[in-house]
């Protein structure tokens, strides 16, 4: 029997009976993170990390969740499954399914660097893995976070010289907290917009350390305030939300900022490079790294990338998901704005 | 080659002409002049001829990136750009020098004298030694089209400013056939300008458009109105027995338009018109339709026929210089005069024919003028102050355009293609149908006229209504209706329809439109 089968629903194991990250309302629901586009309402039951869960909650209200730790083995019906870290978020997993001695990995989103605040990612073994290809291009390759941290740093310290502000826009979950991580607080103020103060109360009440941060409320005094970092969804910047910081200077961080196209056509000032999927070194890596006889690539570039992985000699065939959309859905990036 | 990556770079960052223009003064006040030379020959269109094919470059790129070619080539429109792609592909560059731009061009200039495969081992070579950033300029050095936001009024003010001269003489030494080979940069920019090249043209006065009527414009004795002709904008020049005709783009077409030489016969040396070029019906002493002077456009030689059934004249509507004098600062009214004492006794064989200025008693006069433009084929009116100077590049208040409204018609969208550049991942380029019976008769493209949002939501629903895929182009359900603008519609046997459109584009999304109500071709047909 096939470990996995891929239904309109989602990924389905009929040994267990349950689904990963389905698309439709099933009875059980095994979720790898917290996007919106993985972790849907309307699921009976939901099982993921405990890391993954205080955020679930946050965002789908009153479910019923029950947690797991990373490498806890489970039994589900025929199905032995434990969930691995994935470094795409705090909580993001790869979830191993076992049955009768064939594994199958769902990787979820990932990234292979160690950002120094998601659970860095840790390979798998396995028989078949289903991977994401958002990136899935040879012109994706990132620079160290180290690199990108010294840009984004070198262009706030630039800014408040000038008696700036920036405006940096970046996905409430992950990537917000993420890019906090790396700035240098010596520099200024950092100020966050109410959906990513909020997903940082959560993240900070389950352990996370964030530097200290000031939300922008109503009666924030803009005046009175030091040349700031304001971190907030990219749909507030040029809103009425962005004006009130006067002549700020705009940035948008996001792996799509690696090409110049879509970069000019966000107008922003600057956009930085940072993103939470594996670039095309990293999605190689990983592929190598698990061993995997037969590769299902799903979500993003998954013509060209199977191409590709079926020239090197692998199996590899396409998986159609409804997590984001098809290969050249580039724009409408398949992050999600709270 | 770093000075003017973070040339580009700063450029690149900024969407503010002033921090532009700074970059640019910088660069200009502290590289060698012949990479400043060079510089300014790149951002005004004029590039080192192409020394390898694009071919070879994706070849050794997909070689030396170590991925097949096909790979390469299904990045490249997710990317939008040749130059940019092959710079992503490479791997991390091994060793850093920093040679200058006028280094590396003489590198590529000297490529065409070599066999391929020495020209393959430099641009490897190359590609290994420069960062990402001067990699893909390297490559822009070879694929050409620097279209990076600066534009020649940009680098006229920023080069005004790091020389000290006003901007309209640097506009002027910027206009012409030189290039990095046949000058230097203290020849173009800063040495007296005595020694001036012969067929050197003036900057363009450009006009602006005209949104609502004139009435705000004042009083109507201080303006002078006249059509505007459906050609192309030209200049004639007129010096030491010899003859120029240069484009609005600042391209030469004397030679595709010899007829103009015969205007020597009849006006004297020391004079520059500015005018429309327009293929004349001398039997009727009227212009023929733009899309008959489109057949002479596009040929560097002229055969003897084409040039007997579809001779061109200037029709010229301004005098920037007479007697060898600049006379661009002098008003309106007065090179006016010059103008027409000129013309008086021009027999009607000349090339040459006056565009006579309008008479009218008021705005509203006017109005009802403009409304017949089309009959005269003009596409509306020119109003110029009469006190105004002939002025450089595109100035707000003394000359504007007032066009005709377009003609407008209702079609439906049946296949979409994604753009290149900054639109690339987005669908921008559509082919639109008209009815014809029961059948969707494709007659024109259009990619112009949305805001990006309409842009962005219609890419959405291409993705999901694809009924097709031929290469890049996608056919979609008949589903959307779009009121496309345009200028004329002419017979073209060429077309499936055997119409074809002036200047279309999307003018608005009719969402509230089934397809049904769209228009027909014999609607179409009717405006011709």
């Amino acid at each position: 029997m096939d470990v996995l089968r891929f239904t309109d629903r989602g990924i389905y194991c009929p040994a267990g009976d349950f689904y990963v990250d389905p698309w439709r309302r099933v009875d059980r629901a095994l979720i790898t993170h917290g996007h919106a586009d993985h972790a849907r309402w309307g699921m009976q039951r939901y099982l993921a990390t405990h890391t993954a869960g205080p955020v679930m909650r946050h965002r789908l209200g009153d479910i019923t969740l029950e947690g797991i730790a990373y490498g806890e083995v489970r039994r589900i019906g025929d199905a032995q499954v434990s969930f691995h870290p994935a470094g795409h978020v705090p909580g993001s997993a790869q979830i191993r399914i076992d049955v009768g001695g064939r594994v199958a990995v769902v990787t979820g989103d990932y990234k292979l660097e160690n950002d120094g605040f998601s659970e860095p990612f840790e390979p798998v073994t396995c028989h078949e893995i289903v991977t994401e290809c958002t990136f899935g291009l040879p012109v994706f390759k990132w620079a160290p976070q180290a690199v990108v941290a010294a840009q984004i740093n070198d262009w706030w310290a630039e800014a408040a010289a000038q008696g700036r502000h920036c405006l940096l826009g970046a996905y409430s979950l992950g990537k917000a907290q993420r890019l906090l991580s790396m700035l240098d607080p010596d520099i200024g103020p950092i100020l966050t917009h109410t959906a990513v103060e909020n997903t940082n109360a959560v993240l900070r009440g389950q352990g996370l350390t964030l530097p200290d941060t000031i939300q922008v409320t109503a009666d924030l005094d803009v005046k009175s305030l030091a040349p700031a970092m304001i971190i907030a969804p990219p749909s507030a910047l040029g809103a009425a939300w962005g004006k009130r910081f006067g002549p700020a200077t705009t940035g948008f961080a996001s792996g799509w900022m690696q090409l110049r196209g879509i970069r000019r056509r966000r107008a922003m000032d600057r956009g930085f490079v940072v993103s939470d999927h594996a670039d095309w070194p990293g999605l190689n890596e990983a592929i190598k790294m698990s061993g995997a006889e037969k590769i299902y690539a799903t979500h993003g570039y998954t013509d060209i990338f199977a191409r590709w992985l079926r020239s090197e000699g692998f199996d590899a065939e396409v998986v159609p998901t409804e997590f984001g959309g098809d290969e050249d859905e580039a724009e409408t990036a398949p992050e999600v704005v709270s | 080659m770093k000075s003017f990556a973070a040339l580009f770079t700063a450029i690149d960052q900024t969407t503010k002409t002033t921090a532009k223009t700074a970059a640019l003064v910088n660069y200009f006040t502290s590289a060698s002049d012949s990479d400043k030379l060079w510089c300014i020959a790149l951002f005004t269109g004029r590039r080192p001829r192409r020394a390898v094919t694009t071919t070879q470059l994706r070849e050794w790129a997909a070689e030396r990136a170590g991925i097949p070619l096909w790979l390469l080539e299904d990045a490249y429109p997710v990317v939008g750009d040749l130059a940019e792609t092959i710079a992503l592909v490479l791997p991390p560059v091994t060793g850093s020098t920093d040679r200058g731009l006028t280094h590396w061009i003489n590198a590529l200039r000297a490529l065409s004298k070599v066999e391929v495969e020495e020209r393959k081992a430099a641009i490897l070579s190359a590609w290994d030694e420069l960062d990402a950033t001067q990699r893909f300029l390297f490559n822009k050095l070879i694929t050409g089209g620097f279209r990076i936001g600066v534009s020649q009024k940009l680098i006229t003010r920023a080069l005004a400013r790091a020389t000290g001269q006003d901007e309209p003489s640097v506009a002027l030494r910027l206009m012409g056939q030189w290039t990095p080979g046949n000058t230097t940069y203290h020849a173009l920019i800063e040495a007296e300008d005595a020694q001036a090249d012969g067929s050197r043209p003036y900057p363009f006065y450009l006009a602006y458009q005209l949104d609502f009527g004139p009435e705000n414009l004042g009083s109507p004795e201080a303006w002078q109105a006249e059509w505007k002709w459906d050609g192309i904008r030209g200049q004639l020049i007129l010096r030491s027995g010899d003859h120029h005709v240069w484009s609005r783009g600042e391209e030469l077409m004397t030679d595709r338009f010899p007829e103009l030489a015969r205007a020597l016969d009849h006006l004297p040396g020391g004079s520059v018109l500015d005018g429309e070029i327009l293929c004349w019906n001398y039997a009727d002493d009227a212009p023929m339709p733009f899309n008959i002077l489109q057949k002479r456009i596009g040929r560097k030689v002229v055969p003897k026929k084409l040039l007997t059934e579809t001779p061109v004249i200037l029709r010229a509507y301004d005098l920037l210089e007479w007697g060898g004098e600049d006379i661009r600062h002098r008003p309106l009214k007065d090179r006016r005069r010059l103008l027409e004492t000129a013309f008086e006794a021009l027999p009607s064989e000349a090339p040459l024919r006056l565009s006579e200025a309008l008479p009218f008693q008021d705005w509203s006069d006017l109005a009802t003028i403009r409304a017949t433009a089309r009959e005269r084929h003009a596409e509306g009116l020119m109003l110029k102050r009469l006190d105004s100077p002939y002025l450089s590049g595109r100035k707000k208040g003394d000359w504007w355009k007032w066009k005709l409204d377009p003609l407008v018609i209702d079609a439906v969208m049946i296949y979409a293609q994604s753009g290149s550049g900054r639109r690339a991942n987005l669908f921008t380029d559509f082919t639109f149908a008209l009815w014809n019976g029961n059948d969707l008769v494709p007659f024109t493209k259009a990619y112009s006229g949305l805001t990006d949002a309409e842009f962005r939501k219609i890419t959405a629903w291409v993705r999901k209504n694809t009924l097709q895929k031929f290469g890049p182009v996608r056919q979609v359900t008949p589903e959307h209706v779009f009121e496309i603008a345009f200028e004329g519609v002419h017979e073209s046997p060429r077309h499936k329809s055997g119409l074809a459109l002036r200047f279309p584009r999307m003018s608005r999304w009719r969402r509230d439109k089934p397809i049904q109500e769209a228009n027909t071709l014999d609607d179409l047909r009717a405006m011709m």
